[in-house]
């Protein structure tokens, strides 16, 4: 177990930077630079010279790339929670997350030979966060603070407290839909739809509606409703459980993120997109994403198979020893 | 049987000369060949010509920014865009073709082969026409890979890679259709456009704006003339026998 953590987090890790690479596809609109696959202008994918990766096919071939070595760490991952993981559960969540990959691997090749269709690509980016969701919990579920914190004593307040139970377990779910009107947003060229920020052309609401503005605009109300979650949860955890620092962390991490988030919205537009701009805003999506699932397992932690009555204080069985409240 | 044979020399020489008149435009367009056999007697034919003209100044041409793959940075002859072409208020690669009035003519299907061409990471033409059904060769010229993605809306779409210089495809258009963009996702700055007519009376202007459009059936059309950034304009003109019809079109610069 010493090492799957930190191999968990590094397939994490990994999986955020694939998520990177597939925004930098979108954004320079490199998306059918390939128009083969799985093979590279007829090449076995990993021999395709680097010499030709020029123009388009560095992001689009980049990211095959590096979706296959994501593919090949989570088969690793699977393999070694199967071996390594007492709990059930967890194993199953890294079959669940091998499936998922598979899945993306083949969306993203349907979405090039159909050129781009637009439900395949919202998909394949909905899918994209669900995967990188899921190695965030192998990640969480594989530390030694997830294991400190089984004790069901630990979260007495919070499982009393259905406001916070409401806003975190909400928010992750908040996120995420947004993300999903931002993947649409994308791939029906609607991201300039709206083209000034603030304002909608000089106004609160858009004088005038088509799809295109309607789902930008709805983008919009999504990043403000998302940031009063967010702000509501911190200012409810600062005032009920100041003391839990293994919640203030996320939540407050998750209020810096959100507004770097909202600021590269801005940027996006104001720049009319400019590749790299753009591509921050899908990267700082997801870890928004990923920290607000963090927050929401932990205030849901007493739900989990493995959350035990203990006494406060005690050795685990990796031979950690365990304290109340500690942050994890 | 002397005049059998005179009556089968009148007919060759009739459809050589429709061979060499007919049809397609002048300019740069990849013009088909003309109608081997037209429906309607060419003795009765007239000729359309006009000239394109840009009211305001034409904008510069942008450079095309060819970093991103160092063949094309290396080899390219002409970074300048091909979207304005034109001098002393003329336009350049305006798609000017007969919109309406050729309704219920059936025209011979066209025997030529139109090329495009990747040379020097650019599309060889910019702007050219092609009749339904007729064969689009697709080369690549280039020492780099491209790809050739069309975005047709009445047409089935196409994206092929060519990875080595000298390949070359074949494809048709079973529509007609204004017009059929062309992209190169490797080399985002690579771009052209085809109209895709089902007749021959089409042409795009040169540098000079000028166009023509020859032997068409006498009668009353509406001609359209297409620019990829200033949108289209139409006129009326009537074509009569042995006559050459003159219309113009002035676009605005943006």
């Amino acid at each position: 177990m010493t090492w799957l953590h930190p191999y968990a987090r590094f397939v994490c890790a990994a999986t955020l930077l694939l998520v990177t690479a597939g925004g930098m596809v979108t954004s320079t609109g490199s998306g059918l630079s390939v128009p083969d696959w799985p093979n590279t202008y007829g090449y076995f994918m990993f021999s395709f010279p680097l010499s030709k990766m020029v123009g388009g096919i560095f992001y689009e071939h980049g990211h095959r790339m590096i979706a296959s070595i994501v593919g090949l760490l989570t088969i690793g991952l699977t393999v070694w929670l199967w071996r390594a993981e007492p709990r059930r559960w967890i194993r199953r969540l890294g079959v669940a997350a091998l499936a998922a990959v598979i899945l993306q691997g083949l969306l993203g090749g349907i979405t090039v030979l159909y050129f781009l269709p637009t439900p395949i690509s919202v998909s394949h980016a909905g899918l994209a966060q669900i995967f990188f969701c899921l190695t965030v919990c192998l990640a969480l579920f594989t530390s030694a603070g997830w294991h400190r914190s089984s004790a069901l004593s630990t979260h007495e307040p919070v499982i009393r407290d259905s406001t916070l139970l409401a806003l975190a377990t909400g928010l992750p779910l908040l996120v995420y839909t947004q993300i999903l009107i931002g993947a649409t947003m994308r791939h029906t060229g609607a991201g300039l739809a709206i083209p000034d920020f603030p304002l909608a052309f000089g106004r609160l609401v858009p004088p005038e509606w088509s799809f295109a503005i309607a789902v930008h605009f709805l983008h919009r109300v999504g990043a403000a409703v998302t940031a009063v979650a967010i702000l509501a949860t911190l200012g409810h955890l600062l005032a009920h459980h100041r003391a839990r620092r293994d919640l203030i962390r996320p939540a407050s991490l998750l209020l810096l993120l959100v507004l770097i988030q909202i600021g590269l919205g801005g940027w996006t537009v104001l720049s009319g997109r400019v590749p790299v701009i753009n591509t921050a805003h899908v990267a700082t999506g997801a870890m928004v994403l990923g920290t607000a699932l963090i927050l929401g397992l932990r205030v849901n932690r007493h739900r989990f198979p493995d959350a035990r009555q203990v006494s406060p204080v005690r050795a685990h069985p990796t031979g950690i020893a365990t304290a109340p409240g500690a942050p994890v | 049987m002397q005049q059998r044979n005179l009556w089968t020399v009148f007919s060759v020489l009739v459809m050589v000369a429709a061979v060499a008149c007919g049809g397609g435009g002048g300019g740069d367009a990849a013009a088909p060949a003309a109608p081997a056999a037209p429906a309607f007697d060419p003795a009765s034919a007239g000729d359309l010509s006009g000239m394109v003209m840009l009211e305001g100044e034409l904008p510069a041409s942008e450079e095309l920014m060819m970093n991103s793959d160092p063949v094309c940075a290396m080899n390219a002859t002409n970074t300048m865009s091909s979207t304005f072409v034109g001098s002393n208020g003329h336009l350049g690669n305006v798609f000017v073709y007969v919109k309406e009035g050729l309704e219920g003519q059936s025209f011979p299907a066209p025997t030529g082969m139109v090329t495009i061409d990747q040379q020097g990471c650019r599309y060889t033409p910019h702007v050219f026409g092609m009749r339904v059904g007729q064969t689009l060769e697709i080369t690549n010229s280039d020492p780099t890979l491209h790809n050739i993605h069309a975005t047709p809306s009445a047409n089935d779409e196409f994206n092929m890679g060519q990875p080595i210089q000298g390949m070359r495809f074949e494809r048709t258009f079973d529509s007609p259709e204004i017009m059929v963009p062309f992209k190169c996702d490797v080399h985002g700055w690579m771009n052209a456009y085809v109209g895709v007519l089902d007749h021959p009376y089409f042409a795009v202007t040169a540098e000079d704006g000028m166009f023509d459009i020859s032997t068409l059936p006498p009668g009353d059309y509406v001609v359209e003339a297409w620019h990829e950034q200033l949108g289209t304009h139409t006129q009326n003109v009537t074509v009569t026998t042995g006559q050459t019809a003159e219309v113009s079109f002035t676009f605005t610069a943006p």
